[in-house]
């Protein structure tokens, strides 16, 4: 017996809507893993900002987290209009941004080690919030690269709608979780 | 032997990963120079539990549909199906029970291994390290069994039957769920070889980041488990909200349903923190980061994150035994659900009120003393929507003319411990008292009252209840009625019997103790091993009515809910022919309210009698 028969259901509601709803509760889940994740950066390290913090790396993870965001909104949006292949050139841009990031914030640690070690009081909290949110990142690069493929030899929308909308999606949680990182890690006097 | 092929696949899969994760860790640790057993552990179990997860049929169900490639699912054959990734979430909800129950009985003889030491004040046999390794054992193994029966197991069999669904909204994520607890139970049974953890359940830093590796084996456990009960709360709120059946509107949803989404809520989003708060700890082991130790880091913070999840947690337990109790009392009092409504409310009420009094398990931690009031008030609001639960049961028993079968016996019986756990729970959230009564054995014997007398109560309600459903047989009633009645008995003599040394100040969490206690202690002993017994009658019933007991009725109780109107046990997809829902399910003594029908045949549900 495959799972791809018809199923046989007692309810109103199709898969796509399903499926929304099941991301939507695990965002919400997630996002209150980061709400436990920032709330303890003010217990741990108060509201101080070591001086040494890069705040040019910073800004540019930001921005480049940001920019990514909107490649990936293109992307859904190019796929559901038809236009797979530049919806695919969407998604490699943001794969890219996705893994330059990556390499920002092990460029970051490399720094960090150097004033502050996971063994003080904000390294602690600097390693924690950028590792858990960089693991993330790394699960939706992966994510969309599985779009990217998946997507490869299809002319239609078809069952990868929600493929692509659920990674898209994640992308834009984790964008999201970032806005309210960056402030708490590195704006705070 | 094919029946055992994929358990056997995950077993090696499961080595395999733990190999590949260690090996990494190990040269990592080789590059940075810090050779390290603790990241080997971390990063080996992980691998490991996707090897096993693989090797059970995740890979074949699932993992092959991410590359593109077919899936297959065999949801047929017999017992074999039980010991394989299976997706139907009536033989996901009878594995969650029956290694549930498994897990209970061996908790239940640690207790029995604890009590034996306590039944004199002296050290016996247990050493202070090993009689505090059995009572987090025990204390962790009850809180699974607690956190787990209900809404993984009676919760995945009844809930897609009870709103008139083919399945639950993701039935491979339920299998996922499942398939997770093996790993669990297994780290916590190896925890002892490997020097065992005394911090308790709770896990309390700095304690917690200095026990040896069975520590981290527990913690692993532990954050392991919280996957489980994440997907399973997603799992549940989806399903209700989405499967439904036509008809179903959210005046006429069953209470257990009720009940199983508002746990659902707190396991959804609470459960994060208590993953927060153990990787916090396995950081501070692995990394060396300080969260809990100076410069910077407080122990206090691992209480705050902890109890955000752990008092929340106690309504996980305790919401879905409410939802079951109702629901029993209803149908066996043959009356509508009293205050329907006001019951709803008030499962609203406390998701709420759960969120915001977690800081009265730190009363005498050193928490700000501005906090105690607002903590204090809290904690006691969340009494008016509990009593209104009670108020239901009590209006629905009310003049009711009651059959006395053993599931409404066991939920009369969580009415009484629930009402001595409740009334007691006032002196502890009651600063004044509580700073007096913190880590006595008044504290003990108060969650005793409300879990094990107010939720494991209503799982062997809901036990006895839903069994012929779920067997297609019926249990021996005599032998029910036996059970109830010395477990009820010796129960309460055991706990009971513990408040008077914890009002006087014997601290719990202790192998020795004061000779003036001796005597309290050893009442709570003798009925403990005698409360431990009177599981023997229940153990043979249980198997010999599941093997060989007279075919079961498909509505044994002439209940309304949808469960009761197919086949014992349901067909592959719940039902022949689907329901569709015109009334309310608790129209008992109304002709007139007809909860389902099923429109191409002629049988409505039946309104009165057997």
């Amino acid at each position: 017996m495959t799972h791809e028969h018809a199923p046989r259901v007692n309810h109103r509601f199709d898969s796509l809507t399903i499926n929304r709803l099941g991301l939507w509760l695990f965002l919400v889940s997630d996002a209150s893993f980061f709400i436990a994740l920032l709330s303890s950066r003010f217990f741990v390290s108060g509201t101080h900002t070591p001086e040494y913090v890069d705040q040019v790396l910073g800004l540019g993870l930001t921005i480049l987290l940001l920019i990514s965001s909107l490649s990936a909104y293109r992307a859904e949006a190019l796929f559901e209009h038809g236009n797979i292949e530049g919806a695919k050139r969407m998604l490699l841009a943001t794969i890219g941004m996705g893994i330059v990031f990556v390499f920002g914030v092990a460029f970051e640690w490399h720094e960090a080690f150097k004033h502050f070690p996971p063994s003080t009081g904000f390294g602690t909290i600097l390693f924690t919030l950028t590792g858990v949110h960089v693991t993330h990142v790394v699960t939706g690069v992966l994510t969309l690269g599985f779009v990217y493929f998946r997507i490869r030899n299809t002319t239609s929308i078809g069952d990868n709608q929600f493929a692509v909308e659920g990674a898209v999606k994640w992308w834009h949680f984790v964008d999201v979780a970032w806005v309210f990182i960056y402030p708490t890690l590195y704006l705070l006097k | 032997m094919t029946a055992f092929m994929p358990l056997v696949r995950g077993i090696i899969y499961a080595a395999i990963g733990y190999a590949i994760g260690a090996g990494i860790a190990l040269s990592i640790a080789t590059t940075t120079g810090e050779p390290s057993t603790e990241p080997m552990i971390v990063l080996g179990f992980v691998f490991a539990v996707i090897g096993w997860l693989m090797g059970v049929g995740m890979w074949t169900t699932w993992g092959r549909g991410w590359f593109g490639k077919s899936t297959t699912m065999d949801i047929t054959g017999g017992w074999e199906r039980y010991l394989r990734f299976n997706v139907d979430h009536k033989v996901i909800g009878i594995q969650y029970i029956t290694s549930l129950v498994v897990v209970f009985l061996l908790a239940g003889l640690l207790a029995m291994g604890m009590r034996y030491e306590l039944m004199d004040a002296g050290q016996n046999v247990f050493t202070k390290t090993t009689y505090n390794t059995t009572m987090s054992l025990h204390g962790i193994m009850m809180v699974a069994v607690a956190v787990a029966a209900v809404m993984g197991g009676f919760s995945n069999y009844v809930l897609p039957l009870i709103i008139g669904a083919e399945d639950v909204a993701f039935p491979r994520i339920n299998a996922l769920s499942f398939w997770v607890v093996p790993p669990v139970v297994v780290l916590l049974l190896l925890s002892p070889l490997f020097g065992g953890f005394d911090t308790g359940w709770t896990a309390y830093p700095p304690l917690a980041t200095q026990t040896p590796i069975g520590g981290l084996l527990f913690e692993l456990a532990f954050l392991t488990f919280g996957i489980s009960s994440i997907l399973g709360g997603m799992n549940f709120i989806a399903t209700i909200i989405t499967q439904r059946a036509p008809g179903m509107t959210w005046g006429r949803l069953p209470i257990f349903a009720w009940s199983v989404l508002a746990a659902s809520v707190i396991s959804l989003t609470a459960t994060q923190w208590v993953a927060y708060g153990l990787l916090m700890i396995i950081f501070e082991r692995i990394f060396n980061m300080v969260f809990f130790s100076p410069p910077g880091g407080n122990a206090l913070l691992y209480e705050h994150v902890f109890w955000f999840y752990s008092h929340p947690a106690v309504y996980i337990m305790i919401l879905p035994a409410f939802g079951a109790e109702l629901e029993i009392i209803s149908h066996f009092a043959r009356k509508p659900l009293f205050a329907y409504r006001w019951v709803v409310r008030a499962f609203a009420l406390i998701v709420f009120l759960s969120f915001i009094v977690w800081a009265h398990h730190l009363f005498t931690s050193g928490m700000g003393e501005s906090l105690h009031g607002p903590f204090m008030i809290l904690t006691e609001l969340i009494s008016i929507p509990t009593g209104i639960v009670f108020l239901s049961a009590l209006g629905t028993l009310w003049r009711s003319k009651l059959r006395l079968k053993v599931p409404l016996l066991f939920a009369l019986g969580v009415v009484f411990n629930f009402s001595i756990g409740g009334l007691t729970g006032i002196f502890l959230a009651d600063v004044a008292t509580d700073i007096a009564l913190q880590d006595t054995y008044f504290v003990v014997a108060h969650f005793h009252y409300t879990i094990m007398g107010g939720e494991i109560f209503a799982i062997f309600a809901a036990g006895y209840y839903w069994f012929p459903k779920i067997t297609g047989r019926m249990y021996n009633e005599t032998l029910g009625r036996i059970h109830f009645g010395l477990m009820f008995l010796f129960y309460n003599i055991t706990f009971l019997a513990m408040f008077a040394p914890g009002t006087v100040g014997m601290n719990r969490r202790v192998a020795e103790y004061p000779p003036e206690f001796e005597f309290m202690n050893l009442i709570t002993s003798l009925a403990a091993f005698a409360l431990g017994l009177s599981f023997l009658p229940w153990i043979y019933n249980m198997l010999n009515s599941w093997i060989s007991g007279p075919k079961a009725a498909d509505n044994p109780w002439g209940a309304k809910t949808l469960e009761w109107q197919t086949t014992s046990p349901p067909p592959l997809e719940n039902f022949d022919e689907f329901p569709v829902v015109t009334g309310d399910a608790y129209g008992y003594g109304d002709e007139s309210v007809v909860h389902a029908k099923f429109p191409n045949s002629t049988n409505a549900v039946p309104a009165e009698g057997d």
